[in-house]
């Protein structure tokens, strides 16, 4: 399997100074993967996608890169492409001009190196010929990844790639990935957004403090949490209660949210996955209908959140007597 | 600590090919509108402002060859020569090469041109490159719309040397051109600084500022009456001894000194600039130790430069001012002799010759109180010559005012008759008694 990885590092360590970036951190990421890269800011996202870029090489430790090793800095092989930081854009140009400037950089001919084509992948066709300088930054982002595109990259590394974006924008970088992706390439993204690495990534791997907290499928990842808690939205809350208070291992909880409180038909309940099946098993026996069910807080959010600061525990719903809430 | 890994393992990619990363700079140093202004700044404001000055009656006579300006088409483009060493070459050096490097750490874009280009040698070479052709660029601009200028508001007429002497339209266009190629050097020498300066300080506005503080504390060290060998080793120095290309013989010695100087600085700094590039940590760029980077990589070698040249034009001679009674002597009775030739001529008499007039000068300084060498305002010399046809010998007053660069302005202190202020008519209308006031200069070094 060790052949078909796109990324390999062993005990990969960085320093600057006094500063320990990184330390002994291990990553594998498998071709045709998008794997996220998690954690608080300062725990070495940006310096671990520095040395997949090429851009520096680790202090001590092995990183293999689409099997070759990184032995010094912008060694690294062809089909890597990306941005640490932020796209590199210039100002003064628009955007097809600097995607042609850059593309004349290792295209003989500038034209066919698909400056259009990247443009449009990216929801960028209108403003082609404006100026950069007054793109927002969601529109950067997607320049830089049509930079990115324009070297039809085997290995794609994005630092957050979603900031700045709207709804339409992340559309159209989530279809560039996913396709990306689907063709063989692999992606590395930083994000602070869990809903988009939820919604990208197979895998991610949580950083704290340079070390290595978790990587691994987002699914061991919600397997290995804690209890969490649910919002239940049902046809009859108050049987919903009922129910939940007979459920050995499920907490009825205050929502904290405003709209859940709002909600008359919004329970929360805090409990293991498995406590959570057997509690839709008794809603629908009980003739209560379960209209929806989600985790208040994402399973990725809560693990990053336990894993990396306990500073940041997630309080997103208060416990609270069911008394109370029968009350209200 | 070092890395674990073999790099002879590494399969390295190609980098990018010089002249495609130097497409690439220029497209971006030619993007910004400062730079097309400026552009067109250099090609349209030299000529424009030759035009207005021949629309005024008065004429920019502190300026070297200013007081030729409505005589001929060539003083246009040395008075712009004057000017741009003095001011605009320095600005504009400060604006592309100062900014080359800074820029990129202004706009955050390094990281993602090093994982474009894949090689910092190759990012150097095609800035480096690319500031050095903008530079080029503005200072065709500025010498073609001067010499354009000049030409069409005045015309190709004969220039008057610095000694006097009258260099034919021919003669002046080849001298024109020549003074022009030899700024080049020490405004590479700027560039160099400016490149050292944008790679070693970064976005602060001080490495932008680096070529402009250079070229005006050299300005000043020209000023102050700093030995000779001081002055020489100085790279700005080539833009004053262009001068000596317009004496008859040409002062050849300190415009090759100045042009090699240059030379070397530009070199030596450019190198400077690429060392210091190449140690860069670009996946940290916190560059908190800049000043000590620019002390003992920039300023220390450089001046170790400074000292080494100092040595060795010291070695070749060029000790003291450099500013003699002799050479002073001779440069005045040769001055005068060719411009009473030209006055002769302006006021239609017989033409003569400088041997038959056999002029000598006797200077002193400060009445005759200071020791006569070095620079001042306070030096005084009688011209005497032999008028042709009558056996008498003629006398002449000057005032002369010398700087510690040694140029000097003669100021005709009587007889009236010969070097009082009164206008001539000339074929392209009235012009000032020659005679009355005029520049010159000397060369400092020792004549061989």
């Amino acid at each position: 399997m060790e052949t078909t990885a796109a990324v390999r590092g062993r005990e990969i360590t960085k320093c600057f100074g006094d500063v320990v970036a990184l330390d002994r951190v291990d990553l594998d990421v498998a071709r045709g993967q998008i794997h996220g890269l998690v954690g608080p800011n300062g725990a070495g996202k940006t310096t671990l996608l520095g040395l997949l870029l090429g851009l520096a090489v680790a202090d001590e430790g092995r990183l293999e890169i689409l099997g070759s090793p990184m032995g010094r800095a912008l060694a690294a092989p062809e089909g890597i492409a990306g941005f640490v930081d932020g796209p590199g854009l210039y100002p003064s140009l628009t955007a097809k001009q600097n995607l042609t400037a850059l593309a004349g950089l290792r295209y003989r001919d500038a034209r066919a190196a698909g400056v259009d084509e990247a443009l449009e992948q990216v929801g960028l066709t209108e403003v082609a010929d404006d100026k950069v300088r007054g793109f927002s930054l969601g529109m950067r982002q997607r320049l830089g990844l049509a930079a990115a595109l324009l070297t039809k990259p085997r290995l794609l590394v994005l630092d957050e790639p979603s900031n700045g974006l709207d709804p339409a924008g992340k559309k159209h970088v989530h279809g560039v990935l996913n396709r990306l992706a689907a063709d063989g390439a692999t992606v590395v993204l930083s994000s602070h957004r869990m809903d988009d690495l939820e919604a990208l990534c197979s895998e991610v791997t949580i950083l704290s403090t340079g070390r290595v907290v978790f990587s691994g499928p987002l699914a061991k990842l919600s397997a290995e949490n804690r209890e969490l808690d649910y919002r239940v939205r049902t046809s009859d809350p108050q049987t919903a209660r009922q129910v939940v208070r007979d459920l050995p291992g499920a907490v009825l909880v205050e929502p904290v949210e405003a709209q859940a409180r709002q909600d008359p038909e919004v329970i929360v309940v805090r409990a293991l996955v498995p406590t959570m099946d057997e509690l839709v098993v008794r809603l629908v026996g009980a003739e209560v209908a379960v209209r929806e069910l989600a985790p208040v807080v994402s399973p990725l959010e809560a693990a990053f959140l336990a894993l990396t600061d306990s500073e940041h525990e997630p309080q997103p719903a208060q416990p609270g007597s069911t008394d109370e809430q029968d009350s209200e | 600590m070092t890395a674990t890994l073999d790099p002879s393992t590494v399969t390295a990619p190609s980098p990018v090919p010089v002249a495609r990363a130097y497409r690439f700079e220029l497209v971006k140093l030619f993007s910004p509108w400062r730079v097309r202004l400026l552009i067109l700044a250099c090609f349209l404001g030299p000529g424009l402002a030759i035009a207005a000055i021949k629309q005024q009656s008065t004429l920019p006579s502190d300026t070297l060859f200013g007081r030729w300006l409505h005589a001929s088409g060539w003083a246009g483009p040395l008075v712009v020569l004057g000017f741009a060493g003095s001011w605009a070459l320095p600005l504009l050096t400060s604006l592309v090469a100062g900014d080359v490097f800074a820029a990129e750490d202004r706009l955050g874009t390094w990281r993602h041109l090093l994982v474009a280009v894949r090689s910092p040698r190759r990012i150097f070479v095609a800035k480096a490159l690319a500031s050095a052709t903008v530079i080029l660029l503005l200072v065709i601009g500025l010498a073609a719309s001067g010499i354009v200028g000049g030409l069409l508001a005045v015309g190709d007429k004969p220039l008057i040397g610095l000694d006097g002497h009258s260099l034919s339209g021919a003669d002046a266009a080849g001298k024109v051109l020549l003074a022009w190629l030899c700024v080049l050097a020490p405004t590479l020498a700027l560039a160099a600084i400016g490149l050292l300066g944008s790679v070693a300080l970064g976005r602060s506005p001080m490495g932008l500022l680096l070529p402009v503080v250079a070229a005006l504390a050299m300005q000043l060290a020209q000023m102050l009456p700093l030995p000779v060998a001081v002055r020489y080793a100085l790279p700005g120095y080539a833009f004053i001894s262009w001068n000596g290309l317009f004496t008859d013989p040409v002062q050849l010695s300190p415009l090759l000194i100045g042009v090699a100087v240059s030379l070397v600085w530009a070199v030596a700094a450019t190198v400077l600039a690429y060392l210091l590039f190449l140690r860069r940590d670009f996946t940290n760029l916190t560059v908190d130790n800049a000043g000590r980077q620019v002390l003992t990589r920039g300023v220390l070698p450089l001046a170790g430069l400074f000292a080494a040249t100092v040595a060795v034009v010291a070695i070749a001679g060029g000790s003291g001012s450099g500013i003699t009674q002799a050479k002073l002597q001779n440069s005045l009775a040769v001055n005068f002799a060719h411009l009473y030739r030209l006055q002769e001529q302006e006021l239609h008499r017989p033409p003569v010759t400088e041997a038959q007039l056999a002029p000598t000068a006797a200077c002193t300084k400060g009445d005759g109180l200071s020791a006569p060498d070095g620079p001042g305002n306070d030096w005084r010399c009688v011209v005497t010559w032999h008028v042709p046809g009558v056996a008498i010998t003629g006398q002449a007053v000057y005032q002369l005012d010398v700087t510690a660069n040694g140029r000097y302005i003669a100021d005709g202190d009587g007889p009236k008759e010969v070097n009082g202020y009164f206008l001539l008519k000339t074929p392209d209308g009235d012009a000032s008694n020659p005679l009355w006031q005029f520049d010159g200069n000397v060369e400092l070094l020792p004549s061989h």
